[in-house]
């Protein structure tokens, strides 16, 4: 990699650039996942307060092949977790992906997706819990190359704010080359369910806990697809300490 | 046990009970019956202390402490349970998890020992088994793909595990088929004791065929206009609300 990148590009706009210049340069980590085969991979950033992380992620997903890819974003003063993903004929990619960030955090996931093969499907679940002054932002890019037909290639967005102050930035980002495609994206940004919240204090359970358990619930959509049951309940009690 | 005294509330600066007073003594069942409006949803709100319901004057005491001075977690413990006309639906939170966190929360502000996964399986398998509704919905979501006749079952099964002391519920028979109707009247009539009371809400005097109340209050404007035996929700279906306001 060359020089640091600058808040003119637009996947570093939203950015904390002198950490990020702190962080680099950044050496990519390459995964391929051999045609026909099953991966998956968890990616916990939980860096140390006030660090600078840029994890970033070259990965090749070969002709039938498919890689379940899980994201907990929650350490540091900025934290950037980067995927370049390249999916070949009838590949599949999911991706479940937790931020939160709480204080002045910024955090972030950047996704870019190539479906270059025919009939390759991709499915990122992008869940973040913001609070304080923080940021949390999700750019989601999906490149549909001319031979990427029976593209299936979906996106959802969900952020919830615990405060006034914090933020929440959300850009799904289409380029489409082939004509007989599906790409699906959704993003919403609102704050915690007040008929819900008073459901659970009705019966008993006080406003801290009810804010913590229905944060929890809305984070573990985005782990609902890890397929290993130890594995996700170690996500999830991940994810219940951080909201702890 | 419940002594609710000249209460006037309001939402949003409308004054919707307007010097209501009622006495529910312990092991009393008392219907509240009343047309579209007339303040019994809010009622309900005000006695469970949903943000947004304004008390403006009167007084509730239940078991002689300051009901509104609590917040509405601190009520459940005390012992009143509201049984929601509408319950909520809480994707990612399963019935166990909320009912068992519901039930030790309780049991912690009351200095009680919480209960152990197996104390809290059992009571929770009966309660459901009691209700018809399959144990297997329980690890699913809250409410989350119930149907309305489920969702009122999973009330009472709550209400069940929980065991308050005052049960406040607002039009449970709403959009009951007459089988649920059967079932959840039951589950009201089991959790009939002298040291609990009732409090059933509700527009049809339907439900007050298989739960006999020992009192029925008619709700006209914020204030209760009436108050009989079982009879009276006779009266009220044969000739309806406007004889009684007028």
């Amino acid at each position: 990699m060359t020089a640091a990148p600058t808040r003119r590009l637009e996947e570093w706009r939203y950015s904390d650039i002198a950490a990020v210049e702190r962080a680099w340069p950044v050496a990519p980590e390459a995964i391929t996942v051999a045609a026909g085969e099953c991966a998956t991979r968890m990616v916990v950033q939980d860096a140390a307060p006030g660090s600078a992380t840029i994890r970033q992620f070259d990965i090749i997903v070969a002709a039938g092949a498919s890689l379940a890819f899980h994201i907990i974003n929650s350490g540091g003063a900025y934290g950037r977790v980067g995927l370049d993903v390249t999916l070949h004929e009838g590949a599949r990619f999911d991706l479940g992906g937790v931020i939160v960030a709480m204080g002045e955090q910024v955090l972030e996931i950047v996704t870019t997706v190539r479906h270059i093969g025919p009939g390759a499907t991709s499915r990122q679940v992008v869940r973040c819990v913001a609070g304080g002054t923080a940021t949390a932002t999700y750019l989601g890019k999906v490149a549909v190359a001319r031979a990427g037909q029976q593209t299936d290639a979906a996106q959802s967005f969900k952020a919830l704010l615990l405060d006034r102050g914090a933020t929440a930035n959300a850009k799904p980002e289409l380029e489409i080359f082939a004509d007989d495609v599906k790409c699906a994206h959704g993003a919403t940004v609102g704050e915690l369910d007040r008929n819900a919240l008073f459901y659970l204090e009705s019966r008993g359970i006080p406003p801290v806990q009810a804010r913590a358990l229905l944060t929890r619930a809305f984070l573990s959509d985005a782990l609902a697809g890890i397929a290993d049951d130890e594995a996700r309940d170690t996500a999830e009690a991940r994810v219940t300490e951080l909201l702890a | 046990m419940l002594k609710i005294d000249n209460l006037h509330a309001e939402i949003d600066g409308k004054t919707i009970l307007n010097g209501l007073t009622l006495n529910v003594g312990a092991g009393e069942v008392h219907a509240i019956m009343g047309p579209n409006g007339a303040g019994k949803s809010t009622l309900s709100y005000v006695l469970a202390g949903r943000a947004g319901y304004e008390v403006t004057a009167g007084s509730v005491t239940f078991d002689g402490q300051d009901l509104l001075a609590l917040a509405p977690h601190e009520r459940a413990a005390a012992g009143v349970f509201l049984g929601l006309q509408y319950p909520v639906e809480i994707p990612g939170v399963s019935n166990l998890m909320f009912l068992r966190s519901a039930l030790n929360a309780q049991r912690t502000l009351r200095g009680e020992a919480e209960a152990s996964g197996a104390e809290f399986m059992k009571l929770a398998k009966a309660a459901a088994a009691d209700l018809g509704l399959p144990y297997e919905m329980l690890k699913r979501s809250v409410n989350q793909g119930f149907s309305g006749g489920e969702k009122k079952r999973n009330e009472m099964v709550q209400m069940a595990v929980l065991q308050p002391k005052l049960a406040v519920l607002d039009e449970t028979d709403s959009g009951l088929d007459i089988d649920a109707l059967r079932v959840v009247s039951d589950g009201i009539n089991r959790m009939r004791s002298p040291d609990r009371a009732t409090l059933l809400i509700t527009h049809y005097q339907r439900l007050l065929d298989y739960v006999v109340p020992d009192f029925v209050h008619v709700l006209v404007a914020g204030r209760i206009v009436r108050t009989g035996g079982p009879e009276l929700a006779h009266t009220l279906e044969r000739d309806g609300y406007v004889s009684i306001a007028a």
